[in-house]
């Protein structure tokens, strides 16, 4: 194994060389301990079932790389890869085969109200989230008066979050999750709900959030969106980049093959 | 496999990450992530904490429910296995409460294991911790309730009026051998068991087994000419070398010997096993 050295001139960079993800699909039997114990144990015939293993390749071959200032959508059909790709540049999927590399804080806002506990109060859960993120104690409470100020919350953040409606909920876990400037930012679906003030002041917050990020990536379904926060898009198709190159020339080709397909 | 370099949290540094395909050992890896992961202290102190919590939140007890709950155990299967045996009380009585302690923490690695992974399946889907962080969470919370159990040793000492001396503090490099053991079981049996579902099923029917053949409820002296009973228990010597010197004497070299090797083989083959497989637990969870 060598040392792959990125740059440490200090740019935000992403990049994927030859990346494939496949699942291998374990369904009730095929997993369980048994089944490959007798397979081990029964001859050859069943032993070449077990080693064909159906996988599903979530991606094939991508080769893609993203520098400072960089804002991408990502766009596809369900079931394209979008999602798997987005988890393996956050390191939660490791390639299978291929290389990902990339210098810069990422922070993943997949799902905001990861590691919200219900019985623990507002503060204790800005803490255990903020600590989740990969920030440190210190970096929490000096952003602390900053998130609880955000929340409009007050009293209510010291009771147990599980007393909360959901849209204090969102704005308790909106403000966790935008408190910190990440250098690469990835987004699966846009994130902002809650009443109509509030949404005026997350739109704020995420213009912001978004425009301190080096890199953004967008997965969405909504060209608006897309078209309003991105300049780079990539078409994903089967686990394969269909295209990449400029925002408009990449939703364009989309929508008309979707339109086409559609009639 | 995944190469960290320098993934720091700091400000003026710029973690990198770099994660490539590839299957083999992955001792770099492996390594970085058990080493990051003890960087993490605070999230999985509090992790841990909360996991306790969570069980007893709103019981006027709280985690002393645990040590409640043992105390009685204590209590009645001392007094009566004392008369079954026909042993003195003052005697039988603290051996068997060290030993249920100690096996408590034991088996609840052994058990909970199976659930290390796929327990925590919400946060290996969404964001990239070292995979090391699950294991800390639970030994560490594993500690804090053989904290809350210690009170019934000290009950004990107090009501027969045993003092065992300087000895008692051997205790200490005994209990973190068996917390590092316990940690390293735990992640293998946490991988395995994302991986093939049976495996908990598995364990939990062999630790019922082996509290009954390891000297917990019986002395060890009641094997007479089956002493291989015990000397082939790995478990033993483990317990032992916790138990023996909070009771006062002095564990054996063979205790001693036998653990180092338990310790040295365990390390060498869930050291080799994570170098390899660390990097499928988000596929299989």
């Amino acid at each position: 194994m060598t040392l792959h050295s990125i740059n440490s001139a200090g740019q935000t960079e992403l990049s994927l060389e030859g990346v494939s993800v496949s699942f291998p699909i374990y369904h009730g039997g095929s997993r369980s301990l048994k089944k490959s114990l007798l397979f081990r144990s029964s001859g050859g015939q069943l032993a070449s079932d077990a080693s064909h293993r159906i996988t599903v390749e979530a991606l094939r071959n991508v080769s893609l790389h993203f520098r400072t200032g960089d804002r991408v959508a990502l766009i596809g059909t369900n079931g394209a890869g979008k999602t798997t790709l987005l988890r393996t540049m956050a390191g939660i999927y490791e390639p299978v085969s291929g290389v990902v590399s990339c210098s810069g804080r990422i922070s993943p806002m997949f799902d905001i109200s990861l590691g919200i506990d219900g019985e623990i109060n507002g503060y204790d859960n800005i803490r255990l989230r903020g600590l989740i993120l990969g920030l440190t104690a210190r970096e929490i409470e000096e952003r602390m008066a900053d998130i609880v100020d955000f929340t409009e919350l007050g009293d209510y953040l010291d009771i147990p979050v599980r007393t909360y409606s959901s849209g204090m909920m969102t704005r308790l876990t909106f403000a966790v999750a935008t408190c910190f400037a990440p250098d690469i930012l990835l987004m699966d679906e846009w994130i902002v709900a809650g009443d109509a003030g509030f949404l005026a002041k997350a739109q704020h917050r995420i213009e912001a959030f978004v425009k301190q990020a080096g890199i953004l990536i967008l997965a969405s379904h909504s060209s608006d969106l897309c078209r309003q926060w991105c300049n780079k898009a990539i078409w994903m198709e089967r686990g394969e980049v269909k295209q990449f190159g400029e925002i408009d020339s990449v939703l364009d080709a989309y929508t008309k093959e979707i339109s086409a397909t559609a009639s | 496999m995944t190469l960290i370099l320098n993934d720091g949290h700091r400000k003026h540094q710029r973690p990198q990450l770099v994660t490539r395909g590839g299957t083999g050992f992955a001792f770099g890896m492996g390594c970085s992530d058990l080493r990051d992961g003890l960087t993490l202290w605070p999230l999985w102190v509090r992790l841990g904490w909360n996991d306790i919590l969570q069980r007893y939140r709103r019981s006027m007890l709280g985690p002393f429910w645990l040590t409640a709950s043992m105390a009685v155990m204590v209590i009645a299967l001392g007094i009566l296995y004392a008369e079954l045996f026909n042993t003195p009380i003052h005697d039988f009585l603290p051996f068997l409460c060290v030993g249920l302690l100690v096996w408590n923490m034991m088996s609840s690695f052994l058990i909970e294991g199976g659930t290390l992974f796929t327990g925590a399946e919400s946060y290996i889907k969404q964001i990239r911790l070292p995979y090391s962080v699950y294991v800390y969470r639970s030994s560490w919370s594993k500690l804090v309730i053989l904290a809350h159990n210690f009170v019934i040793y000290f009950g004990v000492l107090l009501y027969f009026e045993i003092w065992p001396g300087a000895v008692a503090l051997l205790a200490i490099p005994g209990l973190l051998l068996i917390l590092l053991n316990g940690a390293a079981i735990t992640l293998c049996i946490g991988m395995v068991s994302a991986r093939f579902r049976d495996v908990p099923q598995l364990i939990n029917s062999v630790v019922q087994i082996v509290f009954f053949v390891t000297p917990i409820m019986w002395k060890p002296e009641l094997l007479r000419g089956h002493a291989y009973i015990a000397d082939f228990n790995p478990f033993y010597h483990l317990l032992e070398i916790v138990r023996a010197p909070l009771l006062g004497s002095l564990p054996s070299a063979k205790s001693y010997a036998a653990v180092l090797l338990i310790t040295l083989v365990n390390a060498v083959i869930v050291g080799a096993f994570f170098a390899r497989f660390r990097s499928r637990i988000s596929y299989w969870v």
